[in-house]
């Protein structure tokens, strides 16, 4: 009964937000007041009925109904319960529920939150998410339904989730990663609206750059959770592998920062309007193009495809009416947009155009990176690998110049900025940077590397320009005060930066600096490695809940004297008899020791892979550093001033229009 | 100008999306065969029958034929072994076996078992020959033309459908032979 | 790796971790070693490098690799051998060839436009400085006499804030 509650529900909810997809965009164009007003109760029903088909298909899958598909595939009697409710998301079906639930929550928040933008606007933005979500939940009802059953003859058994997908990462990385992809259909809807409206003002970009920084701020988080979780799950201590499906959630969040950046302008100054509105819906767009990549099997599996070919072609139609359609729409609409101001080629803005260039290239880089084996072998000129080696010549340097770039924009000026004072402010900055770098190198105890001096010395310039940004503010106020009077967007500017440089410091280091060894491993035999010893005691049989599992024990000694003692693992989950690595982690700020259990030899011997990670957590470090910098320039009180005196402002005119 | 360009993002997107289209009918997984018109490669390798005698590449020449790589470890060459005896045994079609990284003693009991439609079968147990052959996933089949040089590579499953396609090719191979 | 290969990994066994001993004469063939097995694809499992991956012919290919290191061939020679059986397929660094140069040089011709357009951009903008006044004037869009006042209260007040970020 349960899940046919959730089929319903599902039904019901795409009914609610196919009526919210027309009514209010009808009552925006008509200018009937009574017709917009649907939208905020409609999006409530809509994410009302989504919340109830997750929690059946949560009931399923906590009471092990196995007469589901989707429950008997994904899951087990012993899988413990958190896992039980993160399979929820382990699969492609269940996945897309969670998606257009987030998709159906935007929708609510927009709704409740955007009480002081006027009528049209608001009408016309729902209308669209109601459109995304109408064409998801077609998706999935037509192809991909969680809530089918297995009838009349059911299994007594589940399949399990895969063994990869039982981890704490595995938990949160979707969720997060959602919540951003889905959050830039908020921006995306806005640019919409406008579009449709013919108002490409500067109050759009402010209504929807606090959505936007959140969405950042959540892809942000989810790419990093998921790179994250691939360095201690996959077992090979890699961190970004550059795998079409990674590329697909890189290329939105790229374009998304773009995004951020070109929004500030449009509001600050007027002027990039249409380029802007061209960003929030490539954003948008992206994230529907990974989806495609991802689930139809062009790129990565032909399973998906020669087991459903519909879903693809589905995902195609649909990529075709959402993207194509408002590219269609910005084609005619934004031709005609004009700046409202001008400024000089040293100046604020054309900075923040560089970085947009910069970024929209990489991610064309990444896009032709990532379709170009596709394209090839379309037109029939054979297969060819597109992998690491190209995306690392091509990606590094573009953020290298991105980096210089981004400490010269900290002392710009809007409209104009004299060349000798980039030179009377940075020279200091530079020079500091060039002697942090050589220091810090000369203080991290290894062989000379120009390159890592180079990375070093990026991350120290972004960190002195806008330390002297900082300085100078303070200095205007005094300190007490000047602290107390940044705004929240300018310490979230800040901390967003920091992050970069952290980043950046974070691949120099790991990606020169990293130490590995493969060995032979007896009982007793020893490793030497830096300044740690590694000893082998040998391995001994666990069983888990769901699997059982070869314990290997490792004493480590630093500098000869008793450090700790790492177990490393090698489970097989029975279920689905799947041979799964646990690595061993010794976690630190400054190096990861890394170790990983591979094949049993002989003898109780065993292949070992040790690794030493210099400043590793520094790259999820400096995303975290992002993310909470977006968090907190959203959370700016300007934005919720500036709307309501928008919304004073615009009253007038709403009362002529539904008189 | 500004006119102009601002279709260009709907022109490449569209452009794209006829890619799209056409990637979802090709299969990603399936590779061609980096040694199309070259010789097949050299080996010197024992017979499964009679492991004191050497078969080479010179052993595959004189007609157009069929190779099968193949192995008692893999499901898919079990699906299609019955399409091979028809082929070889009921249609005369010369397969010669490639037994790929196998224990003889358990290949010799497969064909004991479930019937023998190779003319030929090379024991390729550490897996050399595959390896200059590029063989990445065992069923393979190639078809080679007279003179020794691959010409076609099949990964995965023969089956009828599968078949008539080698067929034709072979048919046409050979008849481009008798012209020469 | 991200959620889509994790949907992948639903339908496909996923190899487990490949760990050897392999012992190299020189620490040069040792670190040749790990970059080359890293530039390699795995032909069976296709979404891994050779280093990566626990299948029989990734392991075959690594034992090659390391032959072909230890008797002292040069890392050409090993990519030619590689990519002579398997095709451009098997080598993550794309070969420069005419079929390739989009992949290689397109990125760089769009940089190159972009920056092009940059100088455009602000040099049309700077040549015609126009008043901000005058220039909402001569908008398109129909804007209705109360919108028109809203965008004169917007306008008033965006000047302090901007000021407020820009002064330095």
């Amino acid at each position: 009964m349960i899940p046919e509650l959730g089929t319903y529900s599902t039904i019901l909810a795409l009914c609610l937000s196919l009526v919210l997809s027309v009514v209010p965009m009808i009552g925006a164009h008509t200018g009937n007041k009574l017709w917009v007003d649907y939208a905020r109760p409609l999006a409530k029903g809509v994410f009302a009925f989504l919340t109830l088909a997750m929690l059946c298909l949560g009931y399923a899958f906590l009471t092990d109904d196995f007469s589901v598909v989707y429950v008997a595939n994904g899951s087990n009697t012993a899988l413990p319960w958190y896992y039980k409710i993160s399979a929820i998301w382990g699969g492609h079906e269940g996945s897309l529920l969670l998606w257009v639930w987030i998709q159906a929550f935007w929708t609510l928040a927009v709704a409740i939150k955007s009480r002081n933008l006027p009528l049209d606007i608001i009408g016309r933005v729902l209308a669209v998410m109601g459109m995304i979500t109408s064409a998801f939940l077609l998706f999935i009802l037509f192809t991909s339904s969680p809530f089918d059953r297995f009838l009349p003859n059911f299994p007594m058994e589940g399949g399990d989730l895969n063994p990869l997908l039982q981890d704490f990462g595995l938990i949160v990385h979707p969720p997060a990663l959602y919540m951003g992809y889905v959050g830039l259909s908020v921006a995306f809807s806005f640019a919409i609206a406008a579009l449709l409206s013919g108002r490409l003002d500067a109050a759009w970009a402010r209504w929807s750059r606090p959505w936007t920084n959140v969405a950042w701020a959540f892809l942000t988080l989810g790419i990093a959770l998921g790179s994250w979780w691939a360095y201690y799950e996959l077992g090979w201590g890699g961190w970004w592998f550059w795998d079409p499906v990674e590329n697909a959630s890189l290329m939105p969040w790229l374009v998304a920062t773009a995004l951020i950046h070109s929004l500030a302008v449009t509001e600050k100054r007027g002027v990039f309007k249409s380029w802007t509105v061209l960003l929030a819906i490539s954003a948008f767009s992206l994230s529907l193009l990974g989806t495609f990549l991802v689930r139809s099997g062009v790129l990565t599996s032909v399973h998906a495809f020669a087991t459903d070919p519909e879903r693809g072609l589905f995902i195609l139609g649909m990529l075709i009416f959402v993207i194509g359609g408002s590219l269609l729409l910005y084609a005619i609409r934004a031709g005609s947009v004009k700046s409202e101001s001008s400024f000089a080629l040293s100046s604020r803005e054309t900075l923040l155009l560089i970085n947009n260039i910069l970024l929209t290239v990489s991610c064309a880089m990444v896009l032709i990176g990532t379709l170009y084996p596709l394209v090839m072998d379309s037109l029939n000129l054979g297969k060819i690998s597109v992998g690491p080696p190209y995306f690392n010549a091509l990606f590094v340097p573009l953020m290298a110049l991105m980096c210089i770039f981004l400490g010269l924009a900290s002392v710009s000026r809007w409209k104009q900025t004299p060349l000798r004072l980039f030179v009377q402010q940075l020279w200091l900055p530079g020079v500091l940077a060039l002697v942090a770098a050589f220091v810090s190198h000369g203080l991290y105890n290894s062989a000379f590397e120009p390159w890592v001096l180079l990375g070093l010395f990026l991350a120290w310039w972004i960190v002195f320009c806008w330390l002297r940004d900082f300085s100078n503010r303070l200095r205007q106020r005094g300190v007490m005060s000047g602290l107390l009077r940044q705004s929240r967007s300018y310490y979230g500017m800040l901390l967003g930066h920091l992050g970069v440089a952290v980043l950046v410091v974070g691949v120099a280091m790991v990606v020169l600096f990293v130490e590995h060894h493969d060995a032979r491993m007896g009982p007793g035999d020893e490793v030497q490695f830096r300044n740690y010893t590694f000893i082998f005691d040998g391995a001994r049989h666990v069983e888990g809940p769901n699997y059982i599992s070869d314990m290997g024990r490792i004493r480590v000694l630093k500098e000869g004297q008793p450090y700790r003692i790492m177990y490393p693992e090698k489970r097989v989950y029975t279920a689905r008899g799947m041979v799964m690595t646990e690595v061993a982690l010794d976690p630190g700020l400054f190096r990861d020791l890394y170790v990983a259990m591979g094949e049993e030899l002989d003898n109780g011997a065993w292949a070992i892979r040790m690794q030493y990670k210099p400043f590793v957590r520094w790259l999820w470090l400096g995303a975290l550093f992002m993310t909470a910098g977006g968090l907190l320039a959203a959370s700016d009180p300007r934005y919720r001033k500036q709307a309501q005196r928008d919304a004073q402002a615009a009253m007038p005119a709403q009362a002529s229009q539904s008189s | 100008m500004r006119k102009w360009l601002v279709f260009t993002p709907l022109a490449i997107f569209l452009g794209m999306g006829v890619f799209l289209l056409q990637g979802l009918f090709n299969d990603p997984r399936v590779l061609p065969s980096a040694l199309i018109n070259k010789p097949f490669p050299e080996f010197n390798l024992p017979s499964l029958y009679e492991p004191e005698t050497r078969l080479t590449q010179d052993d595959l020449k004189g007609e157009v034929a069929l190779l099968n790589v193949w192995a008692t470890w893999c499901p898919t060459c079990k699906e299609e072994h019955e399409q091979l005896n028809r082929i070889g045994l009921q249609e005369g079609v010369t397969i010669y076996g490639l037994n790929y990284k196998d224990d003889p003693e358990l290949a010799r009991e497969w064909l004991a078992q479930y019937l023998d439609p190779y003319a030929k079968v090379i024991v390729d147990a550490d897996g050399r020959l595959g390896l200059d052959l590029g063989v990445y996933g065992a069923p393979e089949t190639y078809i080679l033309d007279a003179q020794g040089v691959i010409r076609y590579r099949h990964v995965g499953e023969v089956n009828e459908k599968v078949w008539q396609n080698l067929k034709g090719l072979m048919q046409a191979i050979a008849a481009e032979g008798d012209e020469v | 790796m991200k959620w889509g290969s994790l949907l992948l990994l639903l339908m496909l066994a996923w190899p487990a971790l490949a760990i050897e001993s392999y012992d190299f004469s020189t620490a040069d063939g040792e670190r040749r070693y790990n970059q080359m097995v890293r530039e390699l694809r795995c032909p069976t499992c296709q979404n891994q490098a050779i280093s990566d991956s626990d299948a029989p012919l990734a392991a075959d290919l690594r034992r090659e690799v390391h032959r072909m290191i230890e008797e002292g061939y040069s890392d050409d020679y090993i990519l030619e051998f590689m990519v002579n059986r398997y095709g451009d397929f098997v080598h993550y660094r794309p070969p420069f060839t005419s079929q390739t140069w989009i992949l290689w040089f397109g990125p760089l011709v769009l940089l190159v436009l972009g920056a092009l357009a940059v100088l455009r951009i602000a040099r049309n903008r700077h040549i015609t400085p126009v008043e901000v006044k005058a220039q909402q004037q001569e908008l398109p869009s129909a804007l209705s006499p109360q919108e028109q006042a809203r965008l004169q209260a917007l306008l008033k007040s965006a000047p302090q804030e901007t000021q407020q970020e820009t002064k330095s």
